[in-house]
């Protein structure tokens, strides 16, 4: 009788430790994503689970917004944002983890004209006839602040200050720029590294501060472990290999 | 304590572009207005379905087409080029042009309901008293109408105080020119400088509360004191 008890409850204490081992083999990986790096994301996402148990769930929005909704308790373990100023704060204020906080990927500018010929260097800057040069709004974007250090450093600056559109982010300036409304803009090479499209100068950069896009556990993650093998991923040569197709420099 | 002046210039922007456009939409919607109340034409309900599409479409639709057609290769552009620029699109006049379309079923509707309400009756009165059409149209239809006219006109200054998504995709934030008032705020937010953003976002819902306060207490008077 003993032994019987004895055996139904090894049984049902080894249940449950398979039980929860599943649980943290599969684990879901809630990851919210600044919006313009959606589309290396995915494929991250998508290498990440092939290698691991674990799934990804992205959640895309403008880094800011995503700032406020992890400060009002939105459910995501990992915080991939645009810039390195939101993760920071996300640790000051208790959201984040300080000891897994790390530039992830380096973005790249490129001064970009959808017509052809036109952009062969930064002497394009010097025309006449550029009317409007769109940016991302310097304040709110960090390849905004990133143009008017190139523009100040080329010593450009001057010539456009009152002629710059401020797109919300770098995707909005893009379109400005795609749709025409802008001849000239500073974009990021992952919107136009998939294409021959117009003319383009990658911007060298040295002109600029690093446009570090920064990566950070987040307190509330619900399986901490899963989060962290996500953000180890994040160093793996596979991830480097995706990052350079979509026109972005490794993290470290 | 918020740099007021900074916070002034969109203010400031905003109303210019709301009167401005509110003009604008009166003399735009009135004949659009008339022509649904007074015609007999079959396809007049299609045409107030286009002016009522607005109402329907989210800001970024209409955001998208207006980023095409005010460019080099839209209507916009074409008109832009006359003044050597190459785009309506982060200019002022684009803004007013974008509003007038985004709110011009807040106007035209009360106008062609109040144009409705009149009936036939006072325009043969009209007639037979030997009062031409257009005298008839100023002298006793837009009198009698006139409440119509002050609903529109109040929708449509408010519409275009609150307007967001469509400014946002066609303005380019251009301080002064572009960066409205509901651009600001999104900055503030943005920027996590939330003192300056309670100050206008706080603003904005008394504005919205006395407006429509204003205008309910109004239509109340107006139609009590019919002619």
């Amino acid at each position: 009788m003993n032994i019987l008890i004895g055996l139904v409850r090894g049984a049902a204490l080894s249940l449950a430790l398979v039980a929860a081992a599943t649980v943290t083999a599969a684990a879901e990986v809630r990851v919210a994503v600044a919006a313009n790096f959606a589309d290396p994301a995915k494929e991250i996402g998508a290498a990440f689970e092939t290698a691991t148990e674990h799934r990804v769930v992205f959640s895309f929005a403008s880094t800011g917004q995503l700032f406020i909704q992890i400060a009002a308790g939105a459910p995501f373990d990992v915080f991939l944002a645009a810039d390195r100023e939101r993760p920071a704060r996300a640790v000051a204020d208790g959201l984040g983890d300080p000891d897994h906080r790390f530039t992830y990927a380096r973005g790249r500018l490129a001064l970009f004209s959808r017509e052809p010929g036109l952009v062969t260097g930064p002497d394009v800057l010097e025309r006449d006839d550029i009317g409007r040069l769109a940016i991302a709004n310097p304040q709110t974007a960090p390849y905004g602040a990133a143009a008017i250090q190139v523009l100040v450093g080329l010593g450009q600056f001057d010539r456009y200050e009152d002629r710059l559109v401020r797109g919300t982010s770098i995707a909005q300036t893009y379109q400005f720029v795609a749709t025409g409304n802008a001849r000239l803009g500073f974009v990021a090479v992952s919107q136009i590294a998939g294409n021959d499209d117009g003319s383009r100068w990658p911007v060298p950069e040295s002109l600029h501060d690093p446009i570090a896009q920064d990566a950070v556990l987040l307190s509330a993650a619900a399986d901490r472990e899963a989060a962290l093998s996500f953000l180890d991923f994040l160093k793996d040569p596979r991830t480097a290999a995706i990052l350079a197709t979509y026109g972005y420099a490794p993290g470290g | 304590m918020p740099d007021l002046a900074e916070l002034w210039s969109p203010v400031r922007l905003t109303l210019i572009l709301a009167t401005v456009t509110t003009l604008v939409l009166l003399v735009v919607s009135t004949p659009i207005a008339w022509w649904l109340a007074r015609s007999s034409a079959r396809w007049k309900e299609a045409v107030a379905a286009v002016v009522a599409l607005p109402l329907v479409l989210p800001p970024t639709v209409l955001g998208f087409y207006l980023l095409i057609l005010l460019g080099p290769e839209g209507p916009g552009g074409w008109l832009a080029a006359l003044g050597g620029a190459r785009s309506l699109a982060f200019t002022f006049t684009g803004l007013v042009i974008g509003s007038v379309v985004y709110s011009l079923p807040f106007v035209v509707q009360p106008i062609r309901n109040a144009f409705e309400a009149i009936g036939d009756r006072p325009l043969e009165v009209a007639a037979t008293l030997r009062a031409g059409p257009w005298d008839t149209f100023w002298t006793v239809a837009v009198p009698l109408a006139r409440r119509g006219f002050l609903t529109g006109a109040v929708l449509g200054f408010a519409h275009t105080m609150g307007e967001f998504g469509m400014i946002l995709m066609i303005g380019g934030n251009i301080p002064g020119e572009t960066r409205v008032l509901s651009i600001a705020i999104y900055d503030y937010v943005e920027t996590l400088r939330w003192a300056e953003a309670h100050v206008l976002a706080g603003g904005m819902v008394v504005f919205a509360f006395a407006v429509i306060l204003a205008m309910l207490v109004l239509e109340k008077r107006i139609g009590r004191a019919r002619p």
